[in-house]
């Protein structure tokens, strides 16, 4: 059951990138194609890290504990698909011309939001084994609190870019504010437990 | 050329179809055609579709184009990226024979040898926010949007305002194809060809008055046919609005536009009549435009009230003027390929200084963009 559960996690989570791999070489992506890869591979990489975020209240409401063993995988796939983001913007916009990608990142501010949400998200990828879970130990879980942070950059990485219609943002805002939320307040009401515990 | 080479270029070509098909909404363009057949001279009534065949993307080519990248916004959880499954097909507009004149000077900087766009690419790739903020929405959705009957309103500081009818239009004003380089504010560029008549020639028919310093230029505003201006999170204050100066509306590069490869404009390029100003960024040639007012102050146009800071009322392209949120010294081409970006540097108002720069003499453009 796990197994078909991982299988199926990890083939459904790589046919969007094996999509737009088939459009970008048969030329499907329109007359711009490198903004149509740049909006594809963000728009999934936030799916994937609001998915990640998804499973402590899916698990909380259905007792289903397979779920957090997917979690890994989702989260791994988030940091895929924004690197993905990351690669294109550099060999697309940037051209690999280091000063430019300075450039980029000092005067648009928009750009240095991406890229953080994307660093926040690296030492998360390199510490997701087992292995380094235990080296890690207590730390481990305190570090991986980093991807609430990447989360939020993301967000406002998209709404920066808004011209005149702000709603694509606003529905991932709305969202990832609703999986923080929930966390808020399971913590709250864990500390009252705690206390109750005590008196 | 001659009027005989011209006809027989003519009929050469007279079998070849342009990536978009017609429909049958045309009756009264139809009237107004033959009116301008019976008014026009033998040799000024030829058309000659200027595409060769290998350039154009066969249509159902591009149509499964469209339904592939629905397809992949199909695969995405529609609650999280919003997007319709009821997505209608694509309808065709546009797209009825025009006849119009040809120029062969390219001196004025009415015509411009540069590879052109292709027609399917220029149809399904644009900004017409009223039908959805994504580049493809008004290729999906303006077929929605009713053109005929149409008139424009000319009002203001005019000694005679009235209305033009679309058949008016057609028939009073001598047609010519431009050549024009389109450069939008976001950074990329196509090379169009248009249909259309000076906006000069259509002002002085008005008789515009001695106080009026500026032109401005109203959308058509039509909910119920216009998707994007039903968005709740839009913040653009409906109807669109661009403007002039007086100066710029009567140069003979300022261009009232009613074809696009030498047909009828299709709908999400702005049918039945647009503006072109091909030293301005795109957004300055307002589409399917409704009324003209000619006024004695600045008018304050759609994207300078929504974001002051970043969209000026002249919009000049200027490769040394950023946007504040990313860079105007180059472009990318379109159509352009993941191996092949097309990026080539911006030219200072698009390659048109040498018409259109005296306008701005004296004037700081950082200042004034």
């Amino acid at each position: 059951m796990e197994r078909v559960a991982r299988i199926g996690t990890f083939v459904l989570c790589l046919l969007p990138f094996l999509w737009v791999l088939f459009a970008a070489v048969s030329d499907r992506l329109g007359p711009d194609p490198a903004e149509a890869l740049m909006l594809f591979t963000g728009e999934w990489a936030l799916r994937m890290l609001a998915l990640t975020l998804l499973i402590s209240p899916l698990r909380a409401w259905t007792g289903w504990s397979l779920l957090l063993k997917l979690r890994r995988m989702l989260g791994l796939y988030a940091f895929f698909y924004g690197c993905v983001h990351f690669l294109a913007f550099l060999q697309f916009y940037i051209g690999w011309v280091p000063t430019a990608l300075t450039e980029e990142l000092v005067e648009r501010p928009y750009i240095a939001l991406g890229f953080s949400a994307w660093l926040l998200m690296l030492p998360l990828a390199i510490t997701s084994t087992r292995a380094m879970q235990r080296r890690l130990r207590g730390n481990w879980q305190r570090l991986h609190r980093l991807v609430y942070p990447a989360a939020v950059l993301a967000c406002l990485h998209l709404l920066w870019q808004a011209r005149s219609d702000v709603g694509d943002a606003l529905i991932y805002l709305v969202i990832f504010t609703a999986l923080l939320l929930w966390r808020v307040r399971r913590r709250m009401l864990k500390r009252q437990r705690s206390v109750l515990a005590r008196t | 050329m001659g009027k005989a080479a011209q006809e027989s270029a003519g009929l050469t070509h007279s079998r070849l179809e342009v990536g978009y098909g017609t429909n049958s909404q045309f009756t009264v363009l139809n009237k107004s055609y033959n009116h301008f057949r019976d008014a026009t001279p033998m040799h000024q009534r030829f058309s000659i579709p200027r595409i060769a065949s290998s350039e154009i993307t066969a249509e159902s080519v591009y149509l499964k184009r469209r339904d592939f990248i629905r397809a992949a916004g199909l695969a995405a959880l529609p609650a999280i990226g919003g997007v319709s499954l009821a997505a209608e097909a694509a309808m065709t507009t546009g797209g009825r024979p025009l006849h119009y004149g040809k120029i062969s000077s390219e001196a004025d900087g009415f015509l411009t040898d540069e590879q052109q766009t292709p027609a399917a690419d220029i149809t399904s790739y644009g900004n017409f926010y009223e039908f959805g903020t994504d580049k493809g929405d008004p290729g999906r959705y303006a077929h929605e949007m009713t053109v005929d009957p149409w008139s424009i309103e000319v009002v203001g500081a005019v000694h005679k305002p009235g209305k033009l009818h679309l058949e008016d239009i057609l028939s009073a004003f001598d047609l010519e194809e431009r050549i024009y380089r389109l450069r939008c504010v976001e950074a990329w560029s196509m090379v169009v060809p248009w249909v259309g008549f000076p906006l000069a020639n259509l002002l002085h028919r008005f008789e515009p008055k001695g106080e009026a310093k500026f032109v401005e230029f109203e959308t058509l505003h039509r909910a119920g046919e216009m998707r994007g201006t039903r968005s709740f999170t839009a913040t653009i204050d409906w109807p669109y609005r661009e403007g002039l100066r007086m100066d710029e509306a009567m140069h003979p590069l300022t261009l009232m536009t009613v074809g696009l490869y030498g047909k009828t404009l299709p709908n999400q390029n702005g049918a039945p009549v647009r503006l072109v100003v091909p030293w301005k960024y795109g957004f300055k040639s307002i589409k399917s435009i409704v009324r003209i007012n000619l006024t004695e102050k600045q008018p304050v146009t759609t994207w300078q009230a929504l974001a002051p800071r970043e969209y000026g009322f002249y919009a000049n392209v200027n490769p040394e003027v950023d946007h504040p949120r990313w860079s105007q010294a180059t472009e990318r081409r379109l159509p352009s390929t993941l191996f092949r970006p097309n990026r080539i540097p911006t030219r200072m108002f698009n390659g048109y200084a040498e018409q259109v720069a005296h306008l701005y003499q004296g004037m700081d453009l950082a200042r004034y963009y």
